[in-house]
């Protein structure tokens, strides 16, 4: 046998294929940058902050923002109604928006995956059992389940987080069941299993990478989602308790001053408008960078 | 096509055996004994303890607590709210028509711009036009939309002063619900100003419950367009000579549509988890409203039963959006 030379044209790696599809939109750079700020405004915190998230300050009470008349420039953003700065307040808020996404996402992307990767690989009753339990949990609003899911499980962030996870299941049970279904009966996998892979390293191994794109839009999209159900959970009472600086909490106890300091009410909401923004945007790049289909148009 | 339709009503019965079975666990999963859960801090004399035990039938077991259960839902029985003493599904009936008025306009809306915008977008594709309605659409997708709400009220009711900012009429006009939609009750009233209060009071709800719709039409229907654009016989229709308003109106928008038409229907879910918002800023007398005081009021009742209500609403919607699908693309059917 002569060594066979090396006539393969030189691939661009993956990783540099994505980025370019990636870099392409304007949009997603945006979002990226905004969204690195976002995580180091949340790692550095303690750092940043100008004062303590709930101290409070009895003689500053619904102070206006620092440029307004009667405003103070150690509190940029002004104070609540106890006198805590909202600036302060947000910066530390993000730490738990962002926590709140990492684990819903952690916990859905995991438990979903593994439900989808069973459903399409075993099929027969097994796929149909665990199909109608996703159909019921997507029969129910979203916001709806998670509200009564807390209702028993008792108010609070940690269950409000588990509770989001559970209502967005089914959308990675499904999209992972739809790519099994698909990759399954496909060549290179058939020639696995003749080489006698074993069914854990078929799913895992052998399948499992290849429907990852779609999965990893959707964790996106559960991430920016996620953020928004905690808040608004927040916002009905049901998510964080105060005192904790939550986006949705902060909200919730500005509501009865929105007539008398915009501020208090203002300042949350934008924040979450502008994180829940952001990774769209990513999330939207992602789609096209990942998605061949999208790439030619 | 009937057996099109028979085949995804065999489907729905598992999901709603699913979803009763859901409905009835509600009750029995509250941690402790559920009766204490539900009378909270008012407490509860020994006789009503025992009343609410029979009334619940927590003294059988489990499978036949069910099976009863079952029996009541066909029956249109679904327990008693404990802190207003009426039947949970009369209390649903007076309350729904406010919430399914408010989606109704919210839907209107979101169809009546989504549309336009998405059409507008795919053809002007890539222009200054498109990039913008389609950052607003994200901006809109993106929206927390208490917030939203909150910040109109601010703006609108309080610094403009243009719009009331709670309820669904204004105090000074009664007159009897006839149909349950205070827009037509107004009218048939006859009352001078009672329309165009009702008219007032129905305009920021609906602009906040058709915020995320309207983005997720907006941006399904510029894709659809897209796809659509690219198609030979929309080059055909073009080649012949035909007016772009015609090309773009008629043969493209008919076959774009049918996804969109799908995205419609699907946003019935979110037009309800919005409901739980909106109906709560702005103090709107609906089921949504009424869910979230019952969670906070541990009227446990209402919240069992109002669960099966809504997800069996969403359900019909979700098959009758099939079935439609079915009916305007054949492909479906198999």
């Amino acid at each position: 046998m002569t060594d066979a030379t090396d006539i393969t044209p030189k691939r661009q790696s993956g990783l540099a294929e994505f980025w370019y599809y990636f870099t392409r939109s304007k949009g997603a750079v945006i979002g990226l940058l905004v969204f690195a700020l976002v995580v180091l405004m949340a790692i550095l915190a303690p750092l940043i902050s100008p004062h303590l998230p709930n101290v409070q300050n009895q003689s500053m009470i619904l102070l206006p923002p620092a440029w307004m008349n009667g405003g103070n420039s150690s509190f940029l953003l002004g104070t609540d109604a106890v006198g805590r700065d909202i600036l302060s307040r947000l910066i530390y808020g993000s730490r738990y928006s962002l926590f709140i996404g990492i684990v819903v996402v952690s916990i859905a992307v995991v438990s979903g995956v593994l439900v989808g990767l069973i459903a399409g690989y075993l099929g027969g009753w097994v796929d149909s059992a665990i199909m109608r339990v996703m159909d019921v949990i997507l029969a129910f609003p979203s916001l709806l389940l998670a509200l009564v899911l807390v209702a028993i499980l008792g108010p609070g962030l940690t269950n409000a987080m588990i509770a989001i996870a559970l209502v967005d299941l089914p959308h990675f049970v499904r999209l992972t069941r739809a790519a099994v279904m698909t990759e399954k009966n496909k060549d290179y996998v058939v020639g696995s299993r003749v080489a006698g892979a074993g069914w854990l390293r078929l799913m895992f191994i052998t399948i499992l990478p290849n429907c990852l794109a779609p999965l990893i839009v959707q964790a996106t999209l559960a991430f920016s989602s996620a953020i928004l159900d905690a808040a608004a959970l927040g916002f009905l009472g049901m998510g964080a308790q105060p005192p904790t600086p939550e986006w949705g909490t902060m909200l919730a106890e500005a509501r009865e001053f929105i007539q008398r300091a915009w501020w208090v009410v203002t300042f949350p909401g934008l924040a979450i408008l502008i994180t829940v923004l952001a990774i769209n945007l990513m999330g939207d790049g992602l789609r096209d960078a990942l998605d061949p289909k999208l790439k030619r148009s | 096509m009937f057996g099109f339709f028979l085949r995804r009503l065999g489907l729905l019965i598992p999901t709603f055996i699913g979803v009763t079975l859901v409905s009835f666990l509600f009750i029995r999963l509250l941690p402790g004994d559920p009766i204490i859960a539900m009378a909270g801090e008012r407490g509860v004399t020994p006789q009503r303890y025992q009343e609410l035990v029979q009334q619940f039938g927590f003294d059988k077991p489990m499978m036949l607590q069910y099976f009863d259960y079952l029996r009541g839902v066909l029956h249109g029985d679904l327990g008693t709210s404990i802190t207003t003493k009426r039947p949970v599904l009369a209390e649903f009936r007076n309350l729904f028509p406010a919430t399914l008025e408010l989606s109704i306009c919210a839907i209107i809306l979101a169809v009546a711009l989504g549309i336009p915008a998405g059409v507008v977008a795919a053809v002007k594709r890539g222009s200054w036009i498109d990039q913008t309605l389609m950052g607003t659409a994200l901006v809109g997708y993106s929206m927390p939309i208490f917030w939203w709400g909150l910040l109109l009220i601010i703006f609108f009711s309080g610094y403009l002063g243009w719009t009331p900012v709670s309820g669904r009429i204004s105090l000074m006009y009664f007159f009897p619900p006839v149909t349950g939609f205070m827009l037509i009750d107004s009218l048939l009233s006859g009352q001078q100003g009672a329309f165009s209060s009702a008219v007032s009071h129905l305009i920021l709800p609906s602009i906040v419950l058709a915020t995320i719709p309207l983005a997720v039409i907006a941006r399904q229907t510029r894709s659809a367009m897209l796809e659509v654009l690219g198609e030979d016989y929309v080059r055909t229709a073009r080649s012949k000579g035909l007016a772009p308003f015609r090309v773009i109106g008629i043969h493209a928008l008919r076959n774009a549509l049918i996804p969109v038409v799908t995205t419609i229907g699907l946003q019935i879910g979110v037009l309800m988890a919005g409901a739980i918002l909106t109906e709560t800023i702005f103090s709107w007398p609906g089921v949504g409203k009424w869910m979230v005081d019952a969670v906070f009021k541990r009227d446990y009742p209402v919240v069992q039963g109002g669960l099966l209500l809504i997800a069996g609403i969403i359900m019909i919607v979700n098959l009758l959006v099939d079935v439609a699908y079915g009916f305007i693309n054949p492909r479906v059917r198999k």
